[in-house]
């Protein structure tokens, strides 16, 4: 059945569209059965539990309703639930992902743990961060951006960070609302305060 | 860590601005994207086996009490890396629009029947050779106000996770010989001619069940991994 050609190239990317909610995100208006959550806790997962929300913008500052993001992310000992990760999990049953869809204001929100550090490729330890991919109608490819932590010292050595120019930093960077374990990211597709996306 | 993903294998993609598609104009940024090594986080990915999907969820024909309308057909393929090796245990879900071409969500307009027995949404994941397989129905053409007389070619919308985060896909499937082609301003966003042509399957006569249903091919190709080794930690 497979043929052993070498492709000669990727499958391009299209957009997901406006109406991916019924087969893809949680919590929706559809009783199909949901593959994902906006949350990583699991009964064993230890670590500061934290939420993250914010809203989603286009470049006129209009909410984005239909959008979905994912988070990818290490636990809280900085470590991969991936078989490429050879390091043990101590939290057995923690996988790093969710996925979340935006609500008719632009709201998205995850519950999660706040992740340990991650080696960069020189082994040197990055400041504790999430990857976010942010899909939605209008968009042909899905974006790439981080999520790090207003309360971390870490940040200011970030070799990531340290890439983005300065005054576009906070857009990466959620901030801690009061003392609840609340931290929040709007995004913004376009425009002067656009987020800062990566080309990985 | 072992491996690096090229990042010339982008440029299959489409522009994330292309004007001709509305929506993108205000959604696509405007700064250039910020180029970065890979590390730990973006080389890992979500494994997703059988524990979230259930025996069943790839036959979009059978999730209710009666047969939908429409041409059931068969969709089948291998998802592959670059380098022609099968990616398996990767999740493919699957959603798209009924035989009139309806969605099933609440904000789709269009006044096309909805099916009773058509929810339009499916998952599975891929086997030991990344082969995949679902039964479903050819979705509809349908018109979508983006210009004069806009209509999407028929199509099937896949989300597939390869074997880290930077090979995450999400695309649509067509369907050969579309007369449509032309006027999409969403299939013509991928600007070279032999990258649009792998979003479209290819007609399996082979494949196909006597009295029962057509099949189409589609092998979806995410970014393969260099081979040349990176520094291990």
């Amino acid at each position: 059945m497979q043929d052993s050609v070498k492709p000669n190239g990727i499958t391009p990317s299209q957009t997901v569209g406006p109406f991916f909610k019924y087969g893809l995100t949680p919590n929706g208006e559809y009783a199909w059965n949901d593959a994902f959550t906006n949350s990583t806790l699991t009964p064993d997962v230890t670590g500061d539990r934290v939420r993250i929300e914010g809203r989603v913008f286009d470049g006129d500052g209009i909410a984005v309703p239909d959008c979905m993001l994912e988070i990818w992310q290490a636990d809280a000992q900085g470590r991969f639930a991936d078989p490429q990760d050879k390091r043990a999990l101590p939290n057995a049953s923690f996988r790093g992902f969710a996925r979340c869809g935006t609500d008719k204001d632009g709201n998205y929100s995850f519950d999660t743990i706040k992740p340990g550090a991650v080696p960069d490729p020189e082994g040197k330890p990055q400041a504790p961060h999430i990857l976010l991919a942010v899909f939605g109608r209008g968009m042909l490819r899905h974006l790439y951006t981080r999520i790090y932590f207003s309360d971390e010292a870490g940040n200011a050595a970030d070799p990531v960070l340290a890439l983005v120019p300065t005054e576009r930093r906070a857009t990466l960077v959620a901030t801690r609302e009061g003392g609840k374990a609340v931290y929040r990211l709007d995004l913004r597709l376009q425009g002067d305060d656009e987020t800062v996306f990566f080309d990985v | 860590m072992t491996f690096i993903y090229p990042t010339d294998s982008n440029k299959a993609h489409p522009l994330p601005l292309s004007p001709e598609y509305k929506s993108s104009i205000k959604r696509a940024p405007n700064k250039p994207l910020i180029p970065m090594r890979h590390t730990l986080s973006e080389l890992t990915g979500p494994v997703y086996g059988h524990e979230t999907v259930r025996q069943g969820d790839n036959d979009l024909t059978r999730q209710h009490s009666g047969e939908p309308l429409g041409e059931r057909i068969i969709v089948h393929g291998h998802v592959r890396d670059e380098d022609g090796r099968g990616v398996p245990s990767s999740l493919v879900e699957i959603w798209q629009a009924n035989s009139c071409g309806r969605y099933v969500h609440v904000r789709d307009q269009h006044p096309a029947p909805l099916d009773p027995n058509f929810t339009g949404a499916g998952r599975t994941v891929s086997d030991a050779s990344g082969y995949y397989r679902f039964v479903t129905i050819k979705p509809g053409a349908y018109p979508w106000g983006n210009h004069h007389n806009a209509w999407r070619p028929a199509h099937i919308h896949l989300s597939v996770f390869g074997h880290s985060f930077v090979t995450r896909l999400v695309t649509q499937m067509y369907f050969p010989n579309d007369p449509l082609f032309p006027f999409d301003p969403i299939f013509n966003s991928v600007p070279d001619e032999k990258a649009r042509a792998r979003m479209v399957s290819s007609f399996d006569l082979e494949n196909t069940k006597p009295e029962w249903a057509l099949c189409y091919r589609f092998d979806i190709v995410l970014r393969g991994q260099n081979a040349t080794p990176m520094e291990n930690h």
